[in-house]
């Protein structure tokens, strides 16, 4: 039996109905979820007031479905002006190869320092995990993340990652893992942190960080962000290592700007981030600053599987934005940990069967009442509900059958009760029998109604049903016609 | 985004698709819906042969299961006439999954055709009756809850609380966070039940804390979660199918 060191929970998407319980039974997620959700829809609401939302998703939504059509031709060009801009270029099939070539690349300098901007794809293949197995130290430099592996934690949001911990919570672990005076002082706790990442800047062997948009047009790496650790990360390291998945690249230049003000704003209400890196290529002769290497990994990981699908390819539009989980009121009340998955929430829904198969996260798709909250902000209109329903059927076997884990959801009694209701339901006389059985049943039909009842009264069927009205209100008119 | 509808004239027949929970469960908000649209003098069609839209299944993956109830219902609505349906969920259902049910299959045009001549209650009642209301009941602070696809799927936010607002002595107040779901959500009631049961006692607290003595909405899966939540802890609040609750204050 394993030991875990203390603050360290394992989540896993198996067991999301135990997390839930315990996320919805612990007050202080509840209101440190809400109140950082009620502000964040709240910025994003300012934020595209002055704004023709509409016409940007619209706008949004056709760039990233442009570059989709395209998208092997893309990966192409990209690569090959990367390669133009001295950007060496790395393809992984999936995470456990990219996170080989990315150790080897680290070895390679002989690195044992490396520092890590924001990146949700090395999640995704628990990339810090394995270099340590090599050796290699990984630092998250980004606030958040790095708070999040002081408390031995994984992000519970993708664009906040600490967003479950609150100021007092954070007070604790900074005080607890770096040593400092305890503090509510959220400047003081800042510059703290920001005292210690920089000497692990200047003394990082190599920098890693995810990417946002990878334009093919011009081999340029774009990397949105706030706290200037992206650009420490990206500048000060001799090397620089981009990771991405295969579905971030865009065709041209100018696709950035529609999709970075969707972004923005609809990720932290901002009009314009503190800084957006736009990275083509490693130190020039005659430059002062800048890494010697600059490598970008293409990694696959299961998305030209989604790619194949002409209605499950809507996921990989995705900008990364985390509005989804922002609006959403399962995402509010569980938190990003319950869903046991390197995304949580309504993006994470759709995409983690696809990384993880379907026996591994049923429970995900059905995490959803299809509220559309989802659909309705999503800045590249992903059809979220539309795909959480598809994998309903996928998982109990009555889709295309092209994802992994296709039909293990599926048991005998499930299927039988719908046969049934399916029986009943195209039997109009046996339905109208079925109705008056049970409204005459009615004040006997029982009061315990499973967990319904735990919370709410349970319904009685109606003495007379909706037929049987009609059918006395009918000859009730009818008399009247011809009295 | 939710096309621009353009709405016909007021007809001289409609059909009424009752929908399932209604027929089991609140057959007054349907009789009241009839009687709102008959009292406009509009002859209502009610086929006797309707049982449910499919959605549960269609909801939970069955899709085989939703596609043969479906088809059932497809075969009752032969005259061109306008299919009224007092519930946004499975307004919804007909009107935007059945062409996605049905597309492919031999029954595809059939779909499509109904499903363009759909039209949810209130949207009916505002947009196509162009309803005018004389209030005749008591003074009372009511809420009003849209259902997430009578909102979101349907693009019908406006329509239920315009219809309230005629009424000169309801006043009409919102509750916080009015366009989160209540938590119903179909079978998500009963897969996630406690996640549900958070969501309705957030959405019953809110509607409690905006002052209403009512809820009225015009789906029945919100009506018996929250209605169901309320009761179940003896709150003075009541919820009532804003059919009934317009048939009562109007209507006789």
């Amino acid at each position: 039996m394993s030991v875990e060191p203390p603050g360290v929970q394992t989540f896993t998407p198996q067991a999301f109905h135990r997390q839930a319980h315990d996320a919805l039974g612990n007050p202080q997620i509840r209101a440190n979820f809400r109140s950082a959700m009620d502000g964040l829809m709240g910025k994003r609401r300012e934020a595209f007031a002055d704004w023709e939302l509409e016409a940007l998703r619209e706008l949004g939504a056709s760039v990233r479905l442009r570059a989709l059509a395209q998208l092997p031709d893309l990966l192409e060009r990209l690569e090959a002006n990367c390669q133009a801009n001295g950007i060496r270029v790395h393809w992984a099939e999936d995470g456990e190869a990219a996170c080989r070539l990315i150790r080897e690349l680290c070895e390679a300098r002989g690195a044992k320092a490396v520092i890590k901007g924001k990146s949700m794809v090395t999640e995704e293949m628990h990339l810090n995990a394995h270099l340590e197995t090599a050796g290699i130290e990984a630092l998250e430099s980004d606030l958040g993340e790095y708070l999040v592996q002081l408390n031995d934690q994984t992000p519970s949001h993708i664009i906040m990652p600490a967003i479950h911990l609150n100021t007092d919570e954070i007070a604790d672990v900074m005080h607890d893992k770096t040593g400092i005076p305890r503090t509510r002082d959220v400047d003081a706790m800042t510059a703290a942190a920001r005292a210690q990442l920089r000497e692990r800047f200047m003394a990082a062997d190599v920098g890693i960080t995810g990417v946002n948009f990878a334009v093919a047009e011009t081999g340029t790496l774009c990397l949105v962000e706030n706290e200037g650790n992206g650009r420490m990360t990206t500048t000060v390291p001799p090397v620089h290592i981009a990771v991405t998945g295969i579905e971030k690249v865009v065709e041209q230049l100018r696709d950035v700007a529609p999709l970075y003000a969707l972004l923005t704003r609809s990720a932290t209400g901002q009009h314009a981030t503190t800084y957006l890196n736009m990275i083509s290529g490693p130190r020039q002769a005659g430059e002062q600053d800048g890494p010697e290497e600059v490598h970008l990994v293409l990694v696959d990981n299961g998305r030209s599987a989604i790619y194949q699908d002409d209605e499950l390819l809507d996921t990989l539009r995705c900008i990364r934005c985390g509005a989804c989980m922002n609006h959403c009121p399962v995402y509010t009340r569980v938190g990003g940990h319950s869903y046991g998955t390197t995304y949580p929430g309504p993006i994470g829904s759709i995409l983690m069967p696809h990384l993880m198969g379907l026996e591994a996260t049923k429970d995900l798709p059905t995490a959803s009442s299809l509220c559309g909250a989802c659909g309705e902000v999503c800045p590249v209109k992903i059809p979220i509900p539309a795909l959480l329903t598809r994998l309903r059927r996928e998982a109990v076997g009555e889709g295309r059958g092209n994802v992994p884990g296709a039909g293990s959801k599926r048991t005998r009694t499930e299927a039988a009760a719908w046969k049934a209701w399916q029986w009943l339901a195209t039997h109009p006389g046996a339905w109208r029998g079925a109705a008056g059985v049970a409204g005459k049943l009615g004040p006997l039909t029982p009061s315990k109604l499973g967990p319904w009842s735990d919370h709410r009264v349970a319904p009685k069927p109606a003495r007379h049903s909706l037929h049987a009205l009609i059918k006395r209100h009918r000859s009730a008119t009818d008399e009247e016609g011809q009295s | 985004m939710t096309p621009i509808k353009c709405y016909p004239p007021k007809p001289p027949r409609v059909y009424l698709f009752g929908t399932c929970l209604v027929d089991l469960f609140f057959p007054e908000a349907g009789l009241d819906a009839m009687r709102l649209l008959e009292r406009e003098g509009i002859a209502v069609d009610f086929p006797e042969d309707q049982t449910c839209c499919g959605q549960p299944a269609y909801t939970s993956g069955y899709q085989d299961e939703a596609r043969a109830v479906a088809a059932a219902q497809l075969d009752l609505f032969p005259e061109p006439w306008p299919i009224v349906v007092p519930s946004g969920s499975c307004g919804g259902m007909l009107r935007h999954h059945y062409p996605k049910l049905f597309a492919g299959t031999p029954l595809e045009a059939k779909a499509n055709e109904l499903a363009g001549r759909v039209f949810e209650l209130t949207e009916f009642l505002v947009h196509v009756c162009h309803l005018e209301l004389e209030d005749r009941g008591a003074p009372e602070t009511v809420a009003m809850h849209t259902s997430c696809s009578a909102r979101r799927e349907m693009g019908l936010a406006e329509t239920g609380p315009a219809l309230l607002a005629q009424l000169g002595r309801v006043t009409l107040v919102e509750q916080a966070r009015a366009a989160e779901c209540c938590g119903f959500g179909g079978t998500f009631a009963v897969r996630h039940p406690e996640v549900s049961a958070a969501m309705v006692e957030d959405k019953s607290r809110a509607i409690e804390a905006a002052g209403a003595e009512r809820f009225v909405t015009s789906d029945c899966g919100c009506l018996m979660n929250i209605a169901g939540r309320l009761a179940h802890r003896d709150s003075e609040v009541e919820g009532e199918h804003i059919a009934s609750y317009l048939w009562r204050r109007v209507g006789q």
